[in-house]
């Protein structure tokens, strides 16, 4: 029998939402929440003998520390086999399944399985590292993750070949192979040619890595009196959310003027972001965007000044190509209107 | 956003909390902030304490747009 730890976030362990989302790990004996089907799909050859569960804010800020902990956890069981989530694009959550499936991996030496959205930045972390397959951006893909990731976790443990990525469903890890193929490099070539010629769809055998890295512009010389912006993904909204920016999945951004405003009150503003305990954004909008000190900080001349406009989006689940769009818009602006430096906050 | 807005030519701090995420969206000035739902703040503490704490980030991050870099870094110091 192939004994089985699974990993899920306080959510799925039905332990609660963001409120919750602080909670240390812990372990329950058997399956929990998806664990459940992910049982079904394992079969009788392998059985998940207990469950990880932990907030995802934990982990997040205590990622050392929590790795250390939740590996003392699964050591206990001595398992064969590890299965995390899957995180879909819950992004704090797609980070802790990356994070302990690759701890796992190189501590216990046994094989490790996750599940992710292809934007969750859990992938670009860990996809050389581990198996992850690809999965839906929301939970309504379950269905077609949990089997897909349970028939790669069973060849794993039962150490047979895995087959290229396109049919096991993984996200590929960058790994080369030396292959036979019936048809020589040269045919191969051109009939691809022709196919893109054609508009035809034609499969590379060698993917370009993509390296969109931007380098770092030349420091802000004279801050004293530099324009400065603040920019956030953290939802900061004027109260009621005018621009009724989405908790999730954002599909645009709002600008906002403060003139004259000198500080962020839980009666002008607030967070429209669904992915974090609004709480504590609400009560003081300042400990997301900080406002209230950049403010004291143009009166004392250490900047020049705070722009007058503020630009907020919700970074919860939101594509990559939207915030791209956002952003490529709003920096034109920023540019036009002489803003030296920005803050970008984040939850 | 952040190499949105780097891109274009702007220099860019990202004060954020799990700093391997700001590491993989390929911010070049990153200020590690206190946690996930309030990166300025801290509501354990006064209200005088806590905006000293904000202000002291903000400060950090100000610096870091005054630092030169050459690639990723981070200002945790």
């Amino acid at each position: 029998m192939i004994k089985v730890v699974h990993y899920i976030n306080q959510f799925y362990g039905g332990i609660g939402g963001e409120e919750k989302a602080d909670v240390k790990p812990e372990v329950r004996e058997g399956v929990v929440g998806p664990g459940m089907a992910l049982k079904g799909a394992l079969g009788s050859e392998a059985e998940i003998v207990a469950t990880i569960i932990c907030g995802d804010s934990y982990f997040n800020e205590n990622m050392e520390e929590a790795t250390k902990e939740i590996l003392e956890m699964i050591k206990k069981y001595e398992p064969d086999l590890f299965i995390a989530g899957p995180a879909f694009n819950a992004g704090r959550y797609g980070v802790a399944c990356g994070t302990i499936c690759k701890a796992v991996k190189d501590n216990l030496n046994i094989p490790v399985v996750t599940g992710m959205y292809s934007e969750n930045p859990g992938v670009d972390m860990f996809k050389k590292d581990i198996y992850i397959i690809e999965t839906a951006n929301a939970a309504t893909g379950m269905r077609t993750a949990i089997p897909a990731m349970a028939k790669l976790a069973l060849k794993l443990a039962k150490k047979e070949e895995i087959g290229p990525p396109a049919v096991e469903g993984y996200i590929p890890r960058g790994v080369r192979k030396n292959i036979f193929r019936e048809e020589r490099g040269s045919k191969r070539a051109v009939d691809m040619l022709i196919a893109k010629l054609k508009g035809e769809p034609f499969e590379t055998e060698y993917p370009m890595p993509d390296f969109d890295k931007v380098a770092p512009n030349p420091a802000v010389k004279d801050l004293k009196n530099a324009k400065i912006a603040l920019v956030t993904s953290g939802g900061i909204v004027p109260k009621g959310n005018p621009d009724r920016i989405e908790a999730s999945s954002a599909s645009k951004y709002g600008k906002y003027d403060i003139e004259g405003v000198i500080d962020l009150t839980k009666e002008t503003y607030e967070t429209a972001h669904g992915g974090y305990d609004p709480v504590y954004a609400n009560e003081d909008p300042d400990r997301v965007l900080p406002v209230d000190v950049l403010r004291e900080l143009e009166q004392e001349g250490v900047i020049g000044k705070l722009h007058r406009y503020y630009y907020s989006t919700v970074g919860n689940g939101t594509s990559v190509a939207n915030a791209k769009k956002f952003a490529s818009t709003f920096a034109k602006e920023l540019v036009a209107d002489g803003v030296q430096a920005v803050i970008l906050t984040s939850t | 956003m952040v190499k949105e807005i780097e891109r274009a030519g702007i220099p860019v701090v990202h004060v954020c909390t799990v700093v391997p995420i700001s590491l993989t969206v390929g911010a070049n000035r990153i200020v590690p902030a206190v946690a996930i739902p309030h990166p300025l703040g801290n509501p354990a503490l006064g209200k005088e304490d806590e905006k000293a704490l904000r202000k002291q980030l903000v400060l950090k991050a100000l610096k870091a747009l005054e630092t030169e870099v050459q690639e990723q870094t981070v200002f945790d110091k």
